[in-house]
């Protein structure tokens, strides 16, 4: 793997690969999550993938992709701690799989380099029409949020959890803040972030670094660069005392129980391990005691949020078994701070964490985001480095940070009294 | 074994057939870390009325998920903690025409593969442990009722077919699995669960003699007899009902049209089919057909419109869908653009870059390993190599794709599932 400047806050990564069918590009505009601008960077990046200069529309994008062999290139939008990423992905079919001596690479960091630098404009503004109907789409996206209860009761419990903080807005803010983003506002925060905000580029793939280098420098000749834009730390609090319990009903068959800590431990790869053992796994806690002894759950899993020392559970109840289920979860958490648990559960924790890392190099997108997540945190461990600490982490140090983690808030989404 | 090499997928492949009829195929991987296994058996959703020992039986919808749920279970335990203390990942699903249980590792895959071949060929089930199921398969079968993807879906199917079990879901209903003993689960894990109506595929950087070794040494010496299924009568063009309407709590009208196409033929014929249809999907629907483009430019879909050719066991249609303020007059959008490409043709230029694109797209799919065990077990079962893809593909013609079209893209043929959202 390499990493080198390429102009003023702009840094390429390339990790070179044979393993793949396709390489796999990104660039991600990076910049600190604010409740005003979380929904303007996706209103943007999906405004610019409409047009440029040279393929002002969709049909002509379209064209442009699919003679590229069915290369792909999204806008993305993503939230990793406090930091907002925001931009495009892009990938293309190997060469070598290709008839004749087609050659994609260029071409693809071309259009990737348009989007950014040389989007379609009149009057020197991005189109009205693009901005409109680009919006229309992402409110309605954001409000489709609640098609998916699991994932909509898990933003929930963030939002109320983290009200205040930048943790609590969402990957894309709320459909009232994006309904506000005008065409003039847009075309402010585009001139705004386009030269400011730090350019993170990414390549894996067969062909050679310097190949690499030379397409991305090209492409991106023309971007504006003045003043830096710097990504933030996420910032950790104390969790509340006493845990705040926020619920709200819908017309669900089935309750969704989300419940949100807080911990102080600066020692991550303990905390990971320890989150895997609660509900990280089919091996965990609240895997195979709260689901699959009790039947308390159809599911029952935890996450841990590393960049901002939160762990949320996530479960699928009984709407009447609230009770049960909260006592039932904090219980598997205790049995952890006491450090009661079978050495096949640390064991089979720690084996599944370093899978899991390993795996990471067998997934360009996965690779992309871990280094993406690491290079906004200011962190350089690698994955190798990653590894290794999980490795040398000892049951005591679970159980101190098992000890480290303070419920703050329960959200519970439960059915209507009576089902209409 | 003799590698089998497929230069334009860029693919090496080993393939046996062992004594007791299990087909083993190890696609090499040699560079990546992680190794995949997936063991499937030719038995889904669809296949609740076959015959055993010469008496034609009917079991309970659902009842080859709820086998497969059951499964993981053995008498000294839940096979999840053996999977987990290697550090494998293991799950299972179920579709209308499989049943498969697969693991990822990044160590130990020898011994996780033996784990695999011994939790799939034995069957244990207690009444204590098959009714405590029925509580977490329930939980499940609510959570698809709350799910408004899903309900689209299960009513769009409803509404296509009258006979053919497509109609039921592969999780079946709270009725259906009250039915499910230890006793039936036995009886049609000992129909279905043979080596001969099984295959193992495996992707990733290991032997193939050891592979097939290992399946030998452990799943049992005979084959089993070939299972004869009932999928009803063949069933007319025509859909069972036109339409189905639900309100659910959605932000938007949701929608899911559907073409009833011909039954598949088997063999490389289906794989030739299935391209077609594909393409077919592409050119009249598609992220860069002009129908989409027109409908994203004008407001009235967004980025959620797509569909696909889906083929089962006796029973094959288009689908397409999406989140839409006006689910009619999408669904009459698609109806008359088949109707005009049909008539008029496909533009030759529009024709060769939708098939550029699509031949990446084959190519990109061998990214996953999932994906390309999947299709290979499909492929199996249903008589034809997949990997055989870039050939069968050449010979596609746009005329072909015309045709499907013009026979399959009608309004006689078609159905609409609307979930409409409850009014505030």
């Amino acid at each position: 793997m390499t990493r080198q400047r390429l102009m003023d806050n702009v840094y390429l990564t390339c990790i070179p690969s044979e393993k793949f069918k396709t390489g796999f590009f990104s660039a991600q505009m990076v910049a600190p999550l604010e409740r005003e601008t979380a929904g303007r960077s996706a209103l943007l990046v999906n405004t610019l993938s409409r047009g440029t200069v040279r393929c002002p529309d969709l049909t002509a994008i379209s064209r442009e992709l699919d003679m590229l062999y069915g290369a792909r290139l999204e806008p993305t939008v993503r939230k990793r701690g406090e930091n907002q990423l925001f931009g495009f992905v892009a990938s293309g079919v190997e060469d070598r799989f290709l008839p004749g001596n087609a050659k994609l690479l260029e071409k693809l960091v071309d259009l990737l380099g348009e989007f950014y630098c040389d989007p379609v404009t009149r009057g020197g503004r991005l189109l009205e029409e693009y901005v409109e109907s680009e919006r229309k789409n992402l409110v309605d996206m954001i409000r489709s949020d609640i098609n998916d209860k699991r994932g909509y009761a898990s933003r929930r419990l963030l939002e109320e959890m983290c009200a205040g903080e930048r943790y609590g807005i969402r990957r894309m803010g709320s459909a009232g803040d994006m309904e506000k983003n005008s065409l003039q506002r847009i075309n402010r925060y585009y001139r705004d972030v386009l030269p400011r905000g730090r350019l993170e580029l990414f390549y894996c793939g067969s062909a050679p670094e310097k190949r690499v280098a030379g397409a991305f420098t090209r492409a991106f000749a023309a971007l504006p660069r003045q003043g830096n834009l710097e990504p933030v730390a996420a910032v950790r609090k104390p969790a509340r005392e006493p845990v705040r319990v926020v619920v709200e009903e819908m017309d669900v068959a089935q309750g969704k129980l989300c419940i949100g800590y807080r911990t102080d431990s600066r020692d991550v790869a303990a905390t990971m391990l320890m989150n895997v053992m609660f509900g990280g796994a089919t091996t965990s806690k609240l895997f195979c005691n709260v689901r699959e002894k009790l039947s308390l759950c159809y599911y029952a899993d935890s996450a841990f949020h590393r960049l901002k020392g939160i762990i949320t559970v996530s479960s699928g109840i009984e709407c009447a078994d609230y009770d049960r289920a909260v006592e039932e979860i904090a219980r598997q958490l205790e049995a952890l701070q006491r450090g009661e648990w079978e050495s096949w559960e640390l064991d089979g924790a720690r084996q599944s964490i370093i899978s899991s890392l390993r795996a990471i190099d067998d997934s360009p997108g996965a690779m992309e985001d871990f280094l993406m997540g690491q290079a906004v945190s200011g962190l350089d461990e690698t994955v190798p480095g990653f590894i290794s600490a999980i490795r040398d982490v000892t049951p005591e140090r679970i159980r101190e940070t098992a000890r480290a983690v303070k419920p703050d808030t329960i959200y519970f989404l439960k059915g209507k009294e009576e089902r209409p | 074994m003799k590698a089998i090499e497929y230069p334009r997928a860029g693919e090496t492949v080993y393939r046996r057939k062992l004594a007791n009829g299990l087909e083993v195929v190890t696609v090499s991987k040699p560079y990546h870390a992680k190794s995949y296994a997936f063991f499937a058996v030719r038995y889904g959703g669809m296949d609740i009325r076959f015959r055993q020992d010469g008496q034609w039986r009917d079991t309970p919808a659902g009842i080859a998920h709820y086998l497969e749920h059951k499964m993981f279970e053995m008498e000294e335990g839940n096979v999840m903690v053996d999977f987990a203390r290697n550090g494998a990942s293991d799950n299972a699903f179920t579709s209308n025409a499989m049943t498969a249980y697969y693991f990822t590792s990044t160590d130990h895959f020898y011994e996780n593969l033996r784990t695999l071949l011994r939790f799939v060929s034995t069957p244990y089930f207690t009444e204590e442990s098959v009714a405590k199921e029925r509580g977490i398969i329930a939980q499940e079968i609510q959570e698809t009722e709350d799910d408004p993807n899903w309900r689209v879906y299960a009513n769009l199917a409803a509404c296509l077919y009258r006979e053919n079990p497509a109609r039921l879901p592969v999780v079946g209903s709270l009725e259906s699995i009250r039915e499910i003993t230890p006793r039936t689960l036995y009886d049609c894990h000992k129909s279905f669960y043979t080596p001969s109506n099984m295959i193992l595929v495996c992707v990733g950087n290991m032997d193939p003699e050891q592979v097939a070794a290992e399946a030998e040494a452990i799943l049992p010496r005979e084959g089993g007899p070939a299972i004869e299924r009932d999928y009803g009568r063949e069933e007319s063009s025509e859909p069972c009902r036109r339409e189905a309407e639900q309100t659910m709590e959605v932000s938007m009208p949701m929608f899911l049209a559907g073409y009833k196409c011909p039954p598949p033929r088997g063999g490389e014929d289906e794989l030739r089919q299935s391209i077609i249809g594909d393409l077919a999907c592409d050119v009249l629907f598609g992220d860069s057909s002009p129908l989409y483009t027109r409908l994203y430019e004008e407001g009235a879909i967004n980025a959620s419109l797509g569909g696909n050719f889906d083929m089962l066991p006796g029973a094959s249609y288009v689908y397409v869908g999406g989140d839409v303020a006006d689910p009619r007059r999408i669904f009459d959008e698609v109806t008359r653009q088949a109707r005009r490409l049909g008539e008029e043709g496909i533009g030759e230029d529009f024709y060769r870059q939708v098939r550029r694109a699509a031949y990446g797209g084959m190519i990109r799919s061998l990214n996953s390993f999932e994906n390309i065990a999947i299709s290979m077990a499909e492929g199996y079962f249903r008589g034809f190599d997949y990997y055989r893809f870039p050939e069968v593909f050449d010979a596609v013609t746009k005329a072909d794709v015309e045709a499907f079209l013009r026979e399959n893209i009608t309004p006689e043929r078609a159905a609409l599932s609307v979930v409409w959202p409850r009014e505030s």
